[in-house]
C-alpha cells in the first residue's frame, strides 16, 4: 500500500507524541462515563475509537479539546497541557479562562455527528468564519482560504449554496472543510457518519481517508469497521469507560485478545 | 343617547398632532429600547457573572412595579440628579428603560434557545462567547424573536398613553384636553382608541412584511 502512510516505526523509536492522554477521568452525577483512560497519538497518526454505545467514545473525544470539563487526568498536545496551566513555584494545577480555553480549541478540529452547520450562512461564509473571526485574516484571504478548502472536499460548486440545500454527505464534509481552514494539528471526528444515509456514507469516508494519506493526524469514533480496517493506525476497543483492547486494526481485528472485545466484533461484523 | 357628530369632525385634524407626537415618542423609544434590550439580553447570556446579576436585577425591577411608577421615577428623579430634559425627553427614556428590560428577555430566551450544537461547533473553531453570540446565535434568532419584539413595540406604543400624566402632548393627552372644553368623552375616547388601534394595525402589517423579507434556512 504505497499511498497509506503507516506511522514510521523510527518516528515512534525517539520522537514524542502529538498528543498524550493520561489518566482521563469523567463523571455525570452518579455515573462514571470514563474511568482512566490514556492513550498515545503521533503526529500523522490516525487513531479509529470503536465500541459499544455509551463505552465513552465520544465523552473521550469531548474531553480532548474541552467541549467536556474532565474530571481528572492530563491532556498534553506537543507538550502544552490542555484546559490548565501548572501556575506557581508549586505548579498548582490552574483551570484555563474560556478565553484562554478558545485559544487552544483552534488547534483541534471537531467535525460532529449531526454536522452543526451554521444554517444563516453559505457553505463558503461556514467554512470562512472562524478564519476570518477567529484567526483575524483579512476578508479575502479567509474567502480564499474557504475556496481551498471546499476544493478539497470536492465541494467548490456548492459553495454559495446554505446547508438546507446540501445533502447530509455534503455538509458533513463542508463540516470538515470548516475544521480543515483553522489549520489545527489534529482533528476529532465524532461519529461522522451515523447521521448520514446510507448511500452518502462513503463520500465522507473517502474524504477522510484522503486526509489520513496527507497526513493528517486524526482521532474518529465509528461504527465503519472496513473504514478503520483500512485507515487506523491504531485501534482502541472501549467498553464500560475503559480501554479495553489497543493495537494496530489487524490484530484487534483477526485476533481480540479479550473476550469482550471478540463479542462486540463477532455482533457487529455478522450484522 | 346622540353622538355630536360636529365635535368628531372638528377632533379629527387636531388629534393629527398628538399622533405625531406619539409616533416620534414611540419610534425613539423602540429604537433605544430595542437596542439597549438587544445589549442588555447578550450580556446576560454572556457577560460576566456580576453583569448578568446587574440586568437580572434591572429586568426584576422594571417588571415588578408599575410604568406609571417608573415614569414619575424618570421625570421627578432625572431633575435631581442635575438634569431637566424636559416632559418628552423624560417620557422616552421612561419608556425606552421599561421597553429595554422586556426586550432583554425576549432576546436572552430566543438566543438562548438556539440548539447546544451551534454553540458547540463556534467553540470547536475556537470562538469565544462573544462572537458566538454576535456571529452564531444572535443572526439565527432574529427571525424567532419578531413576533416577541412586535408584541413589546405594540405595548411600547400602547404605553405612550401613560404619558399624558406628564402632560406630554401625545394623542390621548390632546384627546383630553379636547374633552375638557367640548365635554364629549364617549366620541373622543372611542375616536382615540380608532386611532390607536389604526397605527398598531399598520405596524402589525409592517412586522408582518419583515418577517416574511427576513431570510430563512
Amino acid at each position: 500500500m504505497p499511498l497509506e502512510t503507516r506511522t514510521d516505526p523510527s518516528r515512534l523509536a525517539g520522537e514524542r507524541p502529538l498528543l498524550s492522554v493520561r489518566g482521563l477521568r469523567k463523571r455525570y452525577g452518579e455515573r462514571e462515563i470514563l474511568k482512566g483512560i490514556s492513550f498515545d497519538v503521533m503526529a500523522g497518526q490516525t487513531m479509529v475509537l470503536i465500541g459499544p454505545s455509551g463505552s465513552g467514545k465520544t465523552t473521550v473525544l469531548r474531553c480532548l479539546n474541552h467541549l467536556e470539563t474532565p474530571d481528572a487526568g492530563t491532556i498534553e498536545l506537543t507538550g502544552e497541557p490542555i484546559g490548565g496551566a501548572y501556575v506557581g513555584e508549586a505548579a498548582r494545577w490552574t483551570p484555563l479562562t474560556e478565553s484562554q480555553l478558545a485559544l487552544q480549541r483552534r488547534k483541534f478540529g471537531f467535525v460532529f455527528q449531526r454536522f452543526n452547520l451554521f444554517p444563516h450562512l453559505t457553505a463558503a461564509q461556514n467554512v470562512a468564519i472562524g478564519p476570518r473571526k477567529v484567526l483575524g485574516l483579512s476578508r479575502e484571504a479567509a474567502e480564499a482560504r474557504a475556496a481551498e478548502q471546499l476544493a478539497r472536499v470536492s465541494l467548490a460548486e456548492h459553495m454559495h449554496k446554505r446547508p438546507s440545500q446540501l445533502s447530509g454527505g455534503q455538509q458533513q464534509r463542508v463540516a470538515i472543510a470548516r475544521a480543515l481552514a483553522m489549520d489545527p494539528r489534529l482533528i476529532l471526528f465524532d461519529e461522522p457518519t451515523s447521521a448520514l444515509d446510507p448511500e452518502l456514507v462513503h463520500e465522507v469516508l473517502d474524504v477522510m481517508g484522503a486526509l489520513a494519506r496527507e497526513g493528517m493526524t486524526m482521532i474518529v469514533v465509528t461504527h465503519e469497521m472496513s473504514f478503520a480496517r483500512r485507515v487506523a493506525d491504531t485501534l482502541i476497543f472501549m467498553a464500560d469507560g475503559h480501554i479495553v483492547e489497543q493495537g494496530s486494526p489487524e490484530a484487534v481485528f483477526s485476533a481480540p485478545r479479550e473476550e469482550k472485545t471478540q463479542r462486540f466484533l463477532s455482533h457487529i461484523l455478522n450484522r | 343617547m346622540t353622538i355630536d357628530w360636529a365635535v368628531v369632525e372638528m377632533a379629527i385634524p387636531l388629534l393629527a398632532e398628538g399622533t405625531v407626537t406619539t409616533l416620534r415618542i414611540a419610534s425613539l423609544a423602540a429604537l433605544l429600547g430595542l437596542t439597549g434590550g438587544v445589549a442588555l439580553g447578550l450580556v446576560s447570556l454572556g457577560g460576566w457573572p456580576w453583569a448578568r446579576w446587574l440586568v437580572r436585577a434591572y429586568v426584576d425591577f422594571i417588571r415588578g412595579t408599575p410604568l406609571l411608577i417608573q415614569i414619575f421615577i424618570v421625570f421627578f428623579g432625572l431633575p435631581l440628579m442635575g438634569w431637566r430634559p424636559g416632559e418628552f425627553w423624560s417620557g422616552v427614556i421612561a419608556l425606552s428603560l421599561n421597553c429595554a428590560a422586556y426586550v432583554a428577555e425576549v432576546v436572552r430566551g430566543t438566543v438562548g434557545a438556539v440548539e447546544k450544537g451551534q454553540t458547540e461547533a463556534a467553540k470547536s473553531i475556537g470562538m469565544t462567547q462573544g462572537r458566538i453570540l454576535l456571529y452564531v446565535l444572535l443572526p439565527q434568532s432574529i427571525r424567532p424573536m419578531m413576533p416577541a419584539l412586535t408584541n413589546d413595540v405594540i405595548t411600547l406604543l400602547k404605553n405612550t398613553s401613560l404619558l399624558s400624566v406628564i402632560s406630554v402632548y401625545e394623542l390621548t393627552r390632546s384627546g383630553q384636553a379636547i374633552i375638557a372644553t367640548h365635554f364629549a368623552p364617549l366620541e373622543i375616547f372611542a375616536l382615540l382608541a380608532i386611532y390607536y388601534y389604526a397605527i398598531i394595525s399598520v405596524l402589525s402589517w409592517i412586522s408582518r412584511v419583515i418577517e416574511r423579507r427576513l431570510p430563512a434556512w
